[in-house]
């Protein structure tokens, strides 16, 4: 299980209604059906992942993010997550106001582009970061829209989205005080936990 | 090529004949006085009673659908693809039922059968029939197979809307809906095409106002040339153009050849047309396209399809493909879009297929994968 996917369950009411924008393969939504009894739908548009949130009997939608989320009710979920997809979107903006449309809260994590790896990376190689956690080349990533704890940050303040909450991933288990103090610098996944 | 050997495959399967002497009201106002419904049936019943799936057809369909008749039958049921042991309907797992509706040609009580009141077939005057009719009958086959509650209701096409209408008019009975390829209601396209089948049919001299079967005839040219025109809906333009393209089956297109050429599209759709006619009902056909153009699901619920879905307590899955044009994945995203608004669970998948409407009877390796899936969820509970 994905460490930022860990930190967000507690975030999430027992026997709510979640919705998974992204749900991959449904570990999440399974583990918040175990853990939390919610009940969960997720999203997803790869095949392969929709078959395997199906076998863990789960219900899943094939549908794609960027034609919109206009077939979902204003407030008809408690929570929306979407893990590490907002990156990879169209428009994210538009994403983030759907999703608060939506739910009453929502659950964002993207991997921060301002992580003093990143910035090492361009400033002396003069090229876009390649590493573990982006393993893509900037002409074939499917993340289109990296940004830095303060560009979301700063995109919240614009758009009156008030965050309830943030917590931080660091480069390893022994860093999350740095990741916690300087989190632009040091938080490899930022997670917020947001409303309007 | 598969076999009734073949391990994969439901065997030699006999149909049976269930018959219900008490009459039964129908949604035009009539009452159909007794009825009988010819069905299979393929696994096992259990214990609990509750690993029984029943299969709704489409609207040239019938109760056959899996196994051989007998041991040189050349062709298996029409969904034997997906019903056998280890196929997405394991019949290893389940107990499938599937009946001829009422008001079809091949056994159960229809425009073919005998009215008690004249003595002769009813033809044209058997009462019009709605998908609720259907419903409303099998639920005595199953009280008469002792089947309080379906693992799972499941149906291509017509045989969707008809598993959605099960879904509203016995809640209780239903654990899950399985909708595939189609649609709440017909758009003003399907109900067309609908009407140039018709027309076809009575526009035949031989139909002779549907009492064709008094004066020993059959509108087998109509019935033909009605199929010929569904046919061509129930593929897409692509799948046409990879089985056929412009092929020639004779003659040439050379300058100074006088001969006309005929295309191999043609000659198929001929060929269908035909099959289909000498094993078809005319006023069956007729029957079973009027009740697709009347069904809209949400008509009694103020045509609010969120306000008829609050009505199903069964899980759904709905499964659409990429290039069908007759019940197109926009109508399968209106069901799901009513489910998600009315809080019902709901599971979708739009399958890329080249094959139009015709994808939901093959094998398409997504498809097969997703069904396979979600039926092992409907085993694990039931």
């Amino acid at each position: 299980m994905r460490l930022d996917l860990t930190h967000i369950q507690r975030w999430i009411a027992p026997e709510s209604r979640v919705l998974d924008l992204g749900c991959g393969n449904g570990e999440f939504l399974e583990l918040l059906r175990e853990q939390r009894q919610v009940r969960g739908t997720g999203l997803e548009i790869d095949g392969d992942m929709i078959t395997a949130a199906i076998s863990r009997g789960l219900n899943i939608i094939e549908q794609n993010m960027d034609q919109g989320l206009a077939n979902f009710p204003d407030q008809s979920f408690d929570t929306v997550v979407m893990a590490h997809a907002l990156q990879a979107v169209h428009f994210p903006d538009k994403v983030l106001d759907e999703m608060l449309r939506i739910g009453r809260q929502c659950i964002v994590t993207f991997p921060n582009f301002g992580h003093w790896r990143c910035r090492l990376y361009l400033g002396t190689r003069g090229r876009m970061p390649v590493s573990r956690f982006m393993p893509h080349m900037w002409y074939d990533t499917p993340n289109i829209h990296f940004c830095t704890v303060k560009d979301f940050e700063a995109l919240c303040a614009l758009k009156g989205i008030r965050i309830l909450a943030r917590d931080v991933v660091g480069n390893t288990e022994r860093t999350p005080v740095l990741a916690g103090t300087w989190p632009n610098l040091f938080a490899t996944t930022a997670i917020y936990h947001i409303t309007r | 090529m598969s076999t009734a050997h073949d391990s994969h495959s439901v065997g030699i399967v006999t149909p049976q004949v269930a018959r219900f002497e008490q009459s039964l009201p129908l949604a035009c106002g009539r009452d159909l006085p007794a009825y009988e419904l010819v069905y299979e049936t393929y696994g096992e019943l259990n214990a609990q009673r509750s690993n029984a799936i029943l299969v709704c057809h489409a609207l040239s369909g019938h109760h056959h659908a899996a196994g051989y008749h007998s041991a040189d039958d050349k062709r298996p049921g029409w969904w034997d693809e997906c019903i056998g042991p280890g196929k997405p309907i394991d019949t290893s797992h389940f107990y499938v039922v599937s009946v001829n509706n009422i008001g079809g040609c091949h056994g159960s009580t229809g425009p073919m059968s005998i009215n008690p009141e004249t003595g002769k077939p009813w033809g044209p005057d058997f009462p019009p029939l709605r998908a609720r009719d259907w419903v409303h009958s099998q639920a005595r086959l199953a009280d008469y197979l002792g089947i309080d509650c379906w693992a799972a209701i499941v149906g291509g096409s017509l045989g969707g809307m008809q598993a959605m209408r099960w879904s509203l008019e016995y809640p209780q009975r239903v654990r899950h809906c399985i909708v595939i390829a189609a649609a709440m209601k017909l758009s003003a396209q399907n109900l067309a095409f609908n009407e140039v089948a018709r027309q076809a049919i009575v526009s035949d001299p031989q139909f002779a106002g549907g009492y064709y079967q008094e004066h020993n005839a059959t509108p087998s040219q109509g019935l033909a040339l009605a199929r010929m025109v569904g046919h061509i809906t129930y593929l897409s333009d692509n799948a046409m153009a990879n089985k056929f393209g412009r092929d020639l089956r004779s003659g040439t297109l050379e300058q100074g050849d006088q001969e006309q050429a005929e295309f191999q599209v043609q000659s198929y759709l001929r060929y269908q047309g035909n099959q289909f006619s000498g094993s078809f009902d005319a006023n069956t056909y007729i029957l079973m396209t009027r009740a697709l153009d009347y069904f809209d699901l949400a008509r009694e619920y103020g045509n609010d399809p969120v306000a008829a879905f609050k009505n199903a307590s069964c899980s759904f899955l709905v499964m659409s493909f990429s290039t069908d044009w007759r019940f197109s994945p926009e109508r399968s995203r209106e069901i799901v879009d009513a489910l998600i608004a009315a809080d019902r669970p709901v599971t979708y998948a739009e399958i890329e297929a080249d094959e139009g409407h015709d994808a939901f009877l093959l094998p398409i390796p997504r498809y097969v994968d997703v069904f396979r899936a979600y039926m092992r969820r409907v085993g694990e509970n039931s």
